[in-house]
């Protein structure tokens, strides 16, 4: 077979398209928003990471030696709050998803590109006032501002912190509707619904579940707030009003929000198997309508928070029943993957090896979710370290395995720079392995007893958390390294053609970085997804086609 | 503390202990080996279909119905195993026994204050007989707490303004953790107790050694009547202006709105509370509410009184009268005793 | 693999907006964008009904002595005020599609005076629960929740005032979203002044008009389930 010459990528593209910080901050342009995000975003990851930092080192000692109490007690919230609404719920979407549906879809930009600006500058603001009173003293009830702990007798800045993730709440609401109307209205001729990339279907999904479910928690935080200025009562059982009324307006959003996390998750991971093994994804169908019925029953579930907090016995067995069939798409998907995998052509890049992690760890994770949806273990297992470590396997061993794994994936179409593979693989094998070591520990932690949000405890419980702790080392380590030589290669990486993995994807078939209308002409779409073939066949749209330029 | 044999295990010092865990093994089996499998399935075919040349493009397969069908059903049906056995262990224990020894407890920041029936108060300790089942009724003062037993593989959150309940048997003498289980402040850490498991005869001994203290029965008793509760319900709860309360503990009650319940521990304090949310039928909502006058441990002192208290002998009710001043409010049809 | 053919760039209309292909997907995307919208307002107006119907059912005595002490008259007249404000922003749609665009103008003012007059109506009757002092808890320093009610025994004046706070809270978001409603279509009767909807470029009018008659349609299940609790026991307005 003869060496493939790809095409010279035209001088212009979306990001040199203009320069000046208002071009970026005013900007319309899906891709330059996705980069403000991925700014921003990476920002709150470390400061969530610093918090958990702390936790670590303070849970090497069965003492409480490092932090006081209260200290203690918030940086452990406010780990959570990070982690949960600045990291995690935007992450996958706010960036990758804003950056790639567009292009994968054959569109110029977002339905509307405004608002998407729009729903950033939310983000930051939400971010801003939550930093504020993270700032002006923090706050200490756990993410989960349990009443009447959160309302009467907490002295922490719960409205603020509650103001910050309820503006927040609005950048996720925005995200979500422009990605439905997207990819309702915007498709390329030729573009059905089954010949949409598995990574549309799940962020698909995801916002069904981001417009569904994020109005709750506005009005749930705003109730809370209330409450806790002007004494209501809703939550408040001396005056007639119910503590458990919140817990079941918080998981109502709460549990379908891990769904958020995970789902987009998923639709990277389908991509990274079907792209870097060069096969279609084994049962195309099953696996984009598992996305569906996910966000579907993940808004019954919400019960199984409050199977220990005196809900009725038969609340109980319904949520448990319909907790375990949640479970069974994602099983589906898990197995459609492997299969994928069957007489493909797998290669070793780093994203397939994200993406290998990921099947693993998620399949650990979620696993020990049905130890939790089991009624009988559950009453022993609740607020036990098992939750953490079930919860951890699948949001840094899923989301955040499957944000890296796409950022790599990505990187030459985002950036036009590939990044070192040998640091890429090196890294990758780092996390992995600093990953267990830090949560493994904390099943059987769990298991033995130790309670969440604990920082003394008993000291047969050390060893455990010594190993636990020397594995968050490892794994923060291996979390820097990525950050490092990113960033590094934007400047000194080798540069990338528009197709370098030689991909059938619509967003491969326009130069690397695209310019700012993503495609030359519009595309018309005549194959199925993941429909391979010889690279000259899968040349860029428009411009180049059927033309090979002598590479000077 | 005592320690399991089986590494990673608390101790099984309860009844339940031993069933639990039995659960938690299946489900670590069937994980650990799905997780094999998988792990194994890709490793292998990662290494085996691994990339020769580079612009290879595999034989494209579709999917298969038959294979998802089989890795539908059969998850599935694993999952429903799980779900039903753990469904049925939960069911099979969430009924305290009715004849269950019970101990009074209340959470607050940031110590458990424990009372037992005899008088005998603890505070962050719980001394139990091995053998007799024990039924804990459960509040807090302030906010959520979760009385957790790691050994006994229980728990329940308490709730201001409500009772749970959960119960146990004790089948290994020892020294157990409790925790608190859910968050509660500042030294939510700080909430570790024990709970001694004794033999029956070293408990009674250990119960009867410290007698001096009042019954909670007892001092229900004497709130009663401080609290003015007499004037209406009568010194032995034989009724008056206010419905009898002797031997209406879970016992129906029949309400003015029509609905008939049980009198149980959290019909009894609501009514103490919020005495007109659940009016008996025929008598006027006269009742004055104590709300905030009584702390929870006095309310479940009244409690441990007004169970206490027994019908009268069926000479002092007078058949012929009228529902609203002898009898327990009973439904009218069934007349008087 | 078959080949990938393009398209050329349709000549457009000047309210094209550049990322979109043509009039027809910029409308379709437009119209399916709020319909979303308004399902997120359903599921943030949703959590306040639930809180109301669990107390309602708990305290439903107080409700319906709270919900007496309403002014029915007033409500009444707005629900009428707002209906009516639906059908001239009906209107306005309409005119603007079969190309009248002297009564769309006047239709857009007219459902702008009628939202007016309802947050006005609505300012009075505010007024009178603080002549009352019926605005719960110490909302407004020096005028806490003290208002001269009869209760009937057995109902407590903390369930009273549970159902002003869910009263304000509902009515006051109602409102916040009626202000909204003003101001776009303020923005809609300026541009519609100069000219700039049409026939086959309406959708902004289309798309807020669905904005409208949600938030008419959140009042039309506010008033019943706040004004009209327990009439029928013989309450007094005001």
């Amino acid at each position: 077979m003869e060496t493939f010459v790809p095409p010279v990528p035209s001088r212009i593209n979306y990001l040199n398209a203009q320069y000046g910080l208002k071009s970026w901050l005013l900007t319309k342009d899906h891709k330059r928003i996705a980069l403000l995000y991925l700014g921003s975003i990476s920002v709150f990851f470390l400061i969530g990471g610093l918090y958990a930092m702390f936790i670590r080192l303070e849970l090497l000692t069965p003492q409480a030696d490092l932090l006081q109490s209260t200290t203690y007690n918030k940086v452990f919230t406010q780990h959570g709050i990070i982690m949960v609404f600045f990291f995690l719920i935007p992450s996958i979407p706010a960036t990758l998803g804003n950056f790639l549906i567009p292009m994968m879809i054959g569109a110029k930009d977002l339905a509307f590109p405004r608002i998407n600006l729009l729903s950033w500058y939310i983000y930051m603001l939400g971010g801003i006032v939550t930093i504020y009173a993270l700032l002006a003293g923090g706050v200490d009830t756990g993410w989960t501002f349990y009443t009447p702990f959160s309302t009467t007798f907490s002295n922490s800045y719960v409205v603020a912190t509650g103001l910050g993730i309820f503006i927040n709440g609005f950048s996720s609401i925005l995200t979500g509707l422009n990605f439905i109307v997207t990819i309702h209205t915007m498709r390329a001729p030729g573009m059905t619904w089954f010949r949409l990339p598995l990574f549309i279907w799940s962020h698909y999904a995801t916002s069904l579940i981001m417009i569904l479910g994020t109005p709750v928690i506005a009005i749930t935080i705003l109730l809370l707030a209330f409450e806790r200025l002007a004494h209501i009562g809703i939550f408040d059982p001396a005056v007639g009003g119910d503590p458990i009324l919140f817990q079941h307006l918080f998981w109502f959003y709460s549990h379908p929000a891990v769904y958020i996390m995970v789902l987009p998750g998923m639709g990277v991971i389908s991509e990274l198997i079907a792209n870097f093994s060069r096969k279609n994804i084994f049962g195309y169908s099953f696996v984009a309508f598992s996305s569906l019925a996910i966000a579907v029953f993940g808004f019954l579930v919400w019960g199984h928070h409050l199977f220990v907090a005196g809900q009725s016995l038969y609340a109980g067995m319904i949520f448990s029943f319909l907790s375990f069939a949640v479970a069974i798409p994602s099983a589906i998907k898990v197995f459609n993957w492997t299969a994928t995998l069957y007489k493909a052509s797998i290669s070793y890049d780093t994203p397939m090896l994200y993406a290998l992690g990921f099947i693993g760890l998620f399949t650990i994770g979620g696993m020990t979710g049905l130890f939790v949806a089991a009624l009988a273990t559950d009453v022993h297992l609740s607020d036990t370290y098992f939750v953490v470590a079930h919860f951890h396997y699948i949001m840094v061993g899923g989301t955040l395995l499957a944000y890296l794994g796409g950022l790599h994936y990505w990187w030459p179409k985002i950036s036009g720079r590939m990044y070192p593979e040998g640091w890429g693989r090196f890294a990758a094998l780092i996390i992995f392995v600093g990953f267990h070591l830090t949560f493994m520990p904390q099943f059987i932690l769990g298991y033995m007893g130790m309670p969440r949000r604990y920082h003394v405890y008993p000291p047969e419980f050390q060893v455990l958390h010594v190993l636990s702790t020397a594995g968050a080392s490892i794994l923060g380590v291996g979390l820097l390294i990525p950050l490092v030589y990113l960033i590094w290669s934007m400047r000194y990486g080798k540069i990338a053609e528009g197709n370098p993995w030689h991909l059938p994807g619509l967003e491969w078939r326009t130069q690397s970085p695209p310019p700012t209308e993503n495609f030359e002409y519009t595309p018309i779409v005549t194959w199925e997804a993941y429909e391979f073939a010889p690279p000259e066949e899968m040349q860029v749209v428009g411009k180049f086609r059927n033309e090979v330029v002598e590479r000077s | 503390m005592q320690t399991s044999w089986v590494p990673f295990v608390p101790p099984s010092a309860s009844t339940l202990s031993g069933k639990v865990d039995a659960l938690y093994f299946y489900l670590s089996g069937v994980t650990i080996f799905f997780t094999l499998l998988i792990s194994g399935v890709l490793i292998f075919f990662v290494i085996k279909y691994r990339r020769r040349t580079p612009y290879e493009i595999p034989r494209p397969i579709a999917g298969s119905h038959k294979l998802e069908t089989l890795w539908s059903v059969i998850p599935f049906i694993i999952a429903m195993s799980m779900f039903a056995w753990g469904a049925q262990l939960f069911f099979e224990n969430s009924r305290p026994p009715k004849n269950a020894v019970e101990i009074y407890v209340v959470g607050k920041q940031w110590m458990w204050k424990i009372q037992h029936s005899t008088g005998q108060r603890e505070i962050n300790e719980l001394h139990v007989p091995m053998g007799r089942k024990i039924k804990l009724i459960m509040t807090t003062e302030d906010v959520i707490h979760d009385f957790f037993i790691p050994a006994f593989r229980i728990k329940t959150d308490v709730i201001p303004g409500r009772y749970t309940t959960q119960w146990f048997e004790a089948t290994k003498p020892g020294r157990y953790y409790l925790f608190c289980a859910e968050y509660c402040g500042m030294n939510h850490s700080g909430m570790i107790g024990s709970v001694v498991v004794m033999d029956p005869t070293e408990f009674d001994s250990w119960l009867g050694g410290n007698a001096s203290q009042q019954s909670p029965a007892v001092a229900g008793q004497q709130l009663f009547e401080t609290l003015g509760c007499i004037s209406c319900h009568g010194a032995k709860g034989e009724g008056g202006r206010g419905p009898a309360l002797a031997g209406v503990f879970d016992r129906q009650v029949f309400l003015s709105n029509g609905q008939n319940i049980k009198a149980d521990e959290a019909y009894i304090r609501e009514s103490i509370v919020n005495p007109q949310a659940k009016l008996v039928s025929g008598f006027g909502p006269i009742m004055p509410t104590f709300q905030g006058q009584v702390s929870e441990e006095q309310l479940m002192q009244i409690l441990a009184f007004i169970k206490s208290l027994q019908i009268q002998t069926p000479g002092a009710a007078t058949s012929g009268a009228p529902p609203a001043t002898a009898s327990p409010a009973t439904r009218p049809e069934s007349g008087g005793r | 693999m078959a080949e990938s053919y393009a398209v050329e760039h349709e000549a457009s209309h000047p309210g094209l907006q550049h990322h979109f292909a043509n009039m027809e997907q910029q409308r379709e995307a437009g119209t399916l964008g709020m319909w979303v919208f308004l399902v997120t307002e359903i599921m943030f107006f949703g959590g306040m009904f639930l809180a109301y119907t669990l107390y309602r059912s708990k305290y439903p005595e107080a409700f319906a002595v709270a919900s007496n002490h309403l002014d029915i008259k007033l409500g009444a007249v707005n629900t009428a005020v707002l209906i009516l404000s639906s059908l001239t922003m009906a209107m306005a749609v309409f005119s603007t599609q079969i190309g009248r665009l002297r009564a769309q103008v006047v239709y857009l003012a007219l459902t702008i005076v009628l939202g007016l007059v309802f947050l006005g109506i609505k300012a009075v009757e505010y007024h009178e629960k603080y002549v009352d002092h019926l605005i719960p808890g110490t909302l407004i320093p020096g005028n806490p929740f003290n208002p001269h009610l009869e209760l009937p025994t057995g109902v407590s004046m903390r369930h009273v005032e549970m159902f002003y706070w869910i009263y304000f809270a509902m009515t006051g978001m109602h409102a916040v979203h009626m202000v909204i409603g003003i101001g776009i279509m303020s923005v809609l009767l300026y541009f519609a002044a100069k000219g700039r909807f049409s026939p086959e470029y309406h959708s902004p009018v289309e798309v807020s008009g669905l904005y409208w008659h949600f938030v008419d349609i959140v009042w039309i299940f506010l008033f019943p389930l706040l004004y009209l609790l327990g009439r029928h026991l013989g309450g007094h307005a005001g």
